[in-house]
Parts: C-alpha cells; sequence; structure tokens
C-alpha cells in the first residue's frame, strides 16, 4: 500500500481524498496555488505544497510543477481528482516515467477514450452500440451534408475532443449545416487547440444515463450501476440520481455488461464511466468513456455501500477487486445536487466572494462534500462547485424528502448559490413522477417560479432592529460605554447575554 | 431605540425596548411580545406567538438581506435621528449613480467612453468571474460622468466601477 499520496487537485474532490487518505492511513498531501492558501484541502491535509500562481495552466494544470512538488516531499502515488490533469494522457505517462503511481487508468486507455472519434471507432470494431453518425473527423461540408441526408436531420456536430457543450451545434436542416460545421470547428479550435468535429444522430430530449465501472490491474471487471444525469443546464450535469427512474434490473444489466465491454475494449482499469444517451423507447447508445472519478460519485456509494475513493487507491496499489458482480447490491435510493457559486437571479452567472455566513445541514440519510467555510473567500479563477449536498433513502420519495429538508437547513451568506433551485427541482411534478429528460431543466427555468412566500416581513423588521440593537449593544460592550439601550448596567445585557447563548447554543450541538 | 426600517421596499417604523429583563417591541404602533435570542453574529433566534423563527442576516457589499426561513427580503434600517440617515435619504433621489461590482473579477471590456450618454438598462463594462462575463448595465439614463475601471484591472465587490449622472 502507499505511504503518501499527493492530490493533484483543489476544492471538494481534495478534500474528499484527504479523507480517504486519513482512513486508510496514508499520508495526504496537498497543493495549492497562490489563491488557495486558505483554502479547505491546504487545510484538511498532513501536508501542503506550494505550486504557482493562480492561473490553472501555471499551477493546478502544470505537469511539471505537480510532479516537482511529488518528488521533493516523497510522494509515491497522485491522485488527479476530477478536471484539471484527469484526464490527460501525458500526464499519467509522465507519472510512470517518474516512477509515481497514477491513481487512475494507464495512459493509453485514457488516449483511446479522450478522443470522441478514436472511441466511436473502437465502439465500431467491437460491435457495440453507438450512436449512428460519423466515427472519424469531417473532411469536408459534402462529406457532411452526405452523412447527414442518409441518418436524417436532426444531427448534432461535436468536437472530437469536446466536453462541456463546447464545439458543439444541433443542425436541423441542410441549409444550417455549413454555417455549423464552420462555427463548431473554430469554437473547438479554441477550446481545445484541435478543429476535428464529427457528426452524429441529434437524438432530441435524450435521458443522459451512465454506468459506473471499476476494473484492477488483474483482468477483473465490474458495474455498480447506473446514475441518471438529464437534469442539465448549458451541457452542465446539476442533479444526479442513482438508481434511474427508469432502469430496471434488466435494462441494468444490459447496460452494464455493455459498460464493461466497454472497459475491456480500452483495457481499462480502475474507476470510470461510460455514459450512454437513452431515447423515449428507452434504447441506449454508447456516448463516450470518463476516464476518472466522476462529481457524482457519491450516489453510487450510498446506494452500494462502496467506497470509490478507497478501491481506487486499493486498485492503483495492485490489489484484486474484492469482490465479483455478483457481490454488487443496490440498495435504496440516492440523490445529488451540485451546489455552485452562482446567482440564480442573473441567470445563473457565477458569484465568487466571501462567505460570511455557513449553516450546514446533517440528520439521517445527508451527507456533504464540500470544500468551503465561513469567512472563506471563494476565488474568482476556478469552477463554481462550492459542494455536493446528497441524500439517501430506502425509497426514492424518502431521499427526495430528506433532501428538501436539509435544503431548508443549508444556508450559505454573502455570495449568491443555487441552493434555492434543487428547492424547485425537488417539488416539480414531473421530477417527482421521474418524467426527466436533458431539456428538463430549461423548461423549468421558462415557467415562473412558484413563490410559497409566508409573508414573514413583520418579523423581518422586527429582526432587521434586534439586529440594529444588538450590534450596536456588542460594540459599545467592546468600548467599555454603556449600551444604547438607556444604560441597563445589568450585566444580563442584551451583548454579554447573546454571546452566552452563543457558546451555550455550540455546546448543545 | 426608534428605527426606520423598510423591507422589500414597504417602511416601517419600530420601536424596542428593554425593561426587567423583556424586550418591547411596537411595530406601527402595534405591540410585538417577541423573546429573541441572538445565536451567533448573523443568526437570530425569534419566539412570537408561539412560533419559533430562525432568521439569519445576510450581509453583501452593497445591500443587506434578512431570510425568515425560505424567504429573502432586502431590509434596510435608519435611525431617524442620526444626521447621516437624513443624509443619505437626501441622496437617494436623482442625482449621480454609481455602478458597483456585484461580485470580485476582472474587467475585460469597458463599452462606453466617459460623457457618453447611455440609457437605463445599457452595458457599461463586462466583469469576468469563473470564466463567465457578466455585463454591469447603467442604473439609469444619462451621462456617464467618470469611468473608473479600466479594462484588465482586477475588482472586489463594492468597488464602484463608473459613475452615471
Amino acid at each position: 500500500m502507499f505511504k503518501k499520496i499527493l492530490i493533484a487537485n483543489r476544492g471538494e474532490i481534495a478534500v474528499r481524498v484527504v479523507r480517504a487518505c486519513r482512513e486508510l492511513g496514508i499520508t495526504s498531501v496537498a497543493v495549492y496555488s497562490d489563491v488557495d492558501r486558505a483554502s479547505l484541502h491546504v487545510r484538511k491535509a498532513d501536508e501542503a505544497y506550494h505550486i504557482g500562481p493562480a492561473a490553472a495552466a501555471e499551477s493546478y494544470l502544470s505537469i511539471s510543477g505537480i510532479l516537482e512538488a511529488a518528488q521533493r516531499c516523497g510522494a509515491d502515488a497522485i491522485h488527479p481528482g476530477y478536471g484539471f490533469l484527469s484526464e490527460n494522457a501525458k500526464f499519467a505517462q509522465a507519472c510512470a516515467e517518474s516512477g509515481i503511481k497514477f491513481i487512475g487508468p494507464a495512459a493509453s486507455s485514457i488516449e483511446m477514450m479522450g478522443s470522441k472519434t478514436r472511441g466511436r471507432r473502437e465502439m465500431e470494431k467491437a460491435g457495440l452500440p453507438f450512436v449512428p453518425g460519423t466515427s472519424r473527423g469531417l473532411e469536408s461540408i459534402e462529406q457532411a451534408q452526405q452523412v447527414a441526408a442518409k441518418i436524417g436531420y436532426p444531427v448534432m456536430l461535436k468536437a472530437a475532443a469536446g466536453g462541456g457543450g463546447m464545439g458543439m451545434r444541433l443542425v436541423h436542416t441542410r441549409e444550417e449545416l455549413k454555417p455549423a460545421l464552420e462555427a463548431a470547428r473554430s469554437e473547438s479550435q479554441r477550446a481545445f487547440g484541435d478543429s476535428e468535429v464529427y457528426l452524429e444522430k441529434a437524438i432530441i430530449n435524450p435521458r443522459h444515463i451512465e454506468m459506473q465501472v471499476l476494473a484492477d490491474e488483474h483482468g477483473n471487471s465490474v458495474y455498480l450501476g447506473e446514475r441518471e444525469c438529464s437534469i442539465q443546464r448549458r451541457h452542465q450535469k446539476v442533479l444526479e440520481e442513482s438508481p434511474s427512474p427508469i432502469v430496471d434490473s434488466d435494462m441494468r444489466r444490459r447496460m452494464g455488461e455493455i459498460a464493461v465491454q466497454v472497459a475491456k475494449v480500452a483495457r481499462y482499469s480502475n474507476a470510470g464511466t461510460v455514459e450512454f444517451l437513452v431515447d423515449e423507447q428507452k434504447n441506449f447508445y454508447f456516448l463516450e468513456m470518463n476516464t476518472r472519478l466522476q462529481v457524482e460519485h457519491p450516489v453510487t456509494e450510498l446506494i452500494t455501500g462502496l467506497d470509490l475513493v478507497h478501491l481506487q487507491i486499493r486498485i492503483a496499489a495492485g490489489e484484486k477487486l474484492p469482490f465479483a458482480q455478483e457481490g454488487v447490491l443496490i440498495r435504496g435510493h440516492s440523490i445529488e445536487c451540485r451546489i455552485y457559486a452562482e446567482d440564480p437571479d442573473n441567470n445563473y452567472f457565477p458569484s465568487p466572494g466571501k462567505i460570511t455566513l455557513l449553516q450546514e445541514p446533517a440528520g439521517p440519510g445527508i451527507r456533504l462534500d464540500s470544500g468551503i467555510y465561513e469567512g472563506w473567500t471563494v476565488p474568482i479563477d476556478y469552477d463554481p462547485l462550492l459542494a455536493k449536498l446528497i441524500g439517501y433513502g430506502t425509497s426514492r420519495t424518502q431521499a427526495i424528502a430528506r433532501l428538501s429538508r436539509a435544503l431548508d437547513e443549508y444556508f450559505v451568506g454573502g455570495i449568491k448559490t443555487n441552493l434555492s433551485l434543487f428547492q424547485r427541482i425537488l417539488c416539480d411534478q414531473d421530477f417527482q413522477a421521474g418524467n426527466v429528460d436533458t431539456g428538463f431543466l430549461d423548461r423549468l427555468l421558462k415557467s415562473k417560479p412558484a413563490q410559497p412566500k409566508n409573508d414573514n416581513s413583520e418579523i423581518a423588521a422586527i429582526a432587521a432592529g434586534l439586529f440594529a440593537v444588538l450590534d450596536s449593544a456588542s460594540a459599545a460592550a467592546s468600548d467599555g460605554t454603556p449600551p444604547p439601550d438607556g444604560g441597563n448596567a445589568d450585566s444580563k445585557g442584551p451583548s454579554s447575554s447573546s454571546w452566552k447563548q452563543a457558546a451555550k447554543g455550540e455546546a448543545l450541538r | 431605540m426608534l428605527y426606520d426600517i423598510t423591507i422589500d421596499g414597504k417602511s416601517y417604523r419600530l420601536e424596542l425596548g428593554r425593561a426587567e429583563g423583556r424586550w418591547q417591541c411596537r411595530l406601527d404602533g402595534q405591540e410585538f411580545p417577541i423573546d429573541p435570542v441572538l445565536t451567533g453574529h448573523d443568526t437570530l433566534s425569534v419566539l412570537f406567538a408561539g412560533k419559533s423563527y430562525e432568521i439569519r442576516r445576510e450581509r453583501t457589499a452593497t445591500d443587506t438581506y434578512l431570510w425568515v426561513g425560505r424567504s429573502g427580503y432586502a431590509a434596510e434600517v435608519r435611525d431617524p435621528r442620526s444626521l447621516r440617515a437624513r443624509k443619505r435619504k437626501a441622496g437617494d433621489e436623482s442625482g449621480p449613480r454609481k455602478l458597483v461590482a456585484s461580485m470580485p473579477g476582472k474587467v475585460v471590456r469597458v463599452l462606453v467612453s466617459e460623457k457618453a450618454e447611455v440609457e437605463a438598462g445599457q452595458g457599461i463594462v463586462v466583469v469576468e468571474a469563473m470564466k463567465m462575463q457578466n455585463e454591469i448595465k447603467s442604473p439609469k439614463k444619462g451621462i456617464v460622468q467618470k469611468l473608473i475601471a479600466a479594462e484588465g484591472a482586477n475588482v472586489s465587490a463594492g468597488d464602484v466601477l463608473a459613475i452615471v449622472e
């Protein structure tokens, strides 16, 4: 087993991996940029090293900087988390060459799945179902027109190196194809430094369902059930759940077996995810494989009882999978909300800044994977994901009720967050019935939010005054001047009693 | 203590006092027997008519909000006897208006020049944070008196970007 693991990431996922290391008795090492010195992952880790300026390209994406830190502290493995260098084949290769174990698949597997067209060609070779279209980059507009005519409009243009909706265009008619192809190519060139674009049949309002797989380095692989990820905005996932409301055990087995075949084709090891598009008739098509731990891995952990990060570390250390497919049991239901620093009243624009007040939920069936704390300033330089709130229940209804209760307990003050969005989703009738597809969230946001505003404005007005009195009282107490409310010299003045009350409250929690 | 309070645009007059360890509270002349306890620097527990309310205060660079359960209220508190409050009230009407950055970020584009005429809602500067761009719009129709934001500058929440009169 490893003695020391360096975590080449930040935020909640770095904290998540630190926790797994602590549980396994492994020393954890954080790395941080100029603006992350005070970040939670640095505070939680056993060791921490500075790796560069705020710009990710010079810190969290710097292969040489991270390897240097790993060598300096004597780490024997690196966990890449998700994002940043997690799906960078060059990084995996560089780790191998430096004698440091990359906790993830081999560079060759990452490379195969990193190009969507290459992945599609491999699926074609292995006879696995993928969305009809080209499995190579488009050479000309004429070729694009031919293929589109054959498979029928609408079609989707996609960047081979793509992700997160960049370099994607939906095309309804032959006339739209040429300008869309040019736009997709130039956007892809700008975003990924690669203008290769391919074409596939557009499945309108599909579901996005993915299958978690796990493979060891001895040829054993299993699937751990699906995750329903159809609730997306701008092609970014917002809420995920497992199991999917439409997948029964037969469909799960069929999808799972294909996912395991995909992993075998890619000679895959460690944790990975095979993404599928599912149409209204429940036909499913291979979309791509993500060669890393996913943001939404906790929902799978809760319904299987497994710890995916522990398993990742054990597999990377050369251990065999401790169970076979028959040993994987799915129990209950789990839903995850991605809490982002973004402003619901301003088109979900990112909202970094100082967190002035933080109250976190707890209680039955609630898990919170968070990367923030009160008093911390969310930097402007990175992804706005703050935390993941995950609810678990014996049924989907119970999981929803627990999440809804926990969302009421959760308060983040000083910055804007999308917390209110989740109450809207959880209350929605279509969501409660399990009728979701990738168009669900856009439709929900177009509808007017139901305002369950109990009129508490009188209480709010009284509270505003109370805060003003209590503020000036505590300011006065620290000045040594008498409180402003008529010089009530009684030692039980508002300021001292409130401090005592606060202390009592803390102790009782 | 006497306060003029505005909640979501509606004005209230609040009298608060303490006698014999109890709070006395009158809102617009009506008696409210309340039992409040400050439970944290920005949290308050209020018992009123048998109900328990948890109130959270959120102070941003520009505004204060009070949250009662899931509902948020924009709050303003003025002590009617203080000179500053009277001054602020006088300045609230027409006259120059500041464009304030609501969040930290980097100014990536300035869309108008000084002395330009702008419409209410017209974009003045573009601020980028977390790889997203946000247009900061003019709060009123008028003339751009002063442009403080320069392209490439880092700004903090509450920084004045421009003044429109």
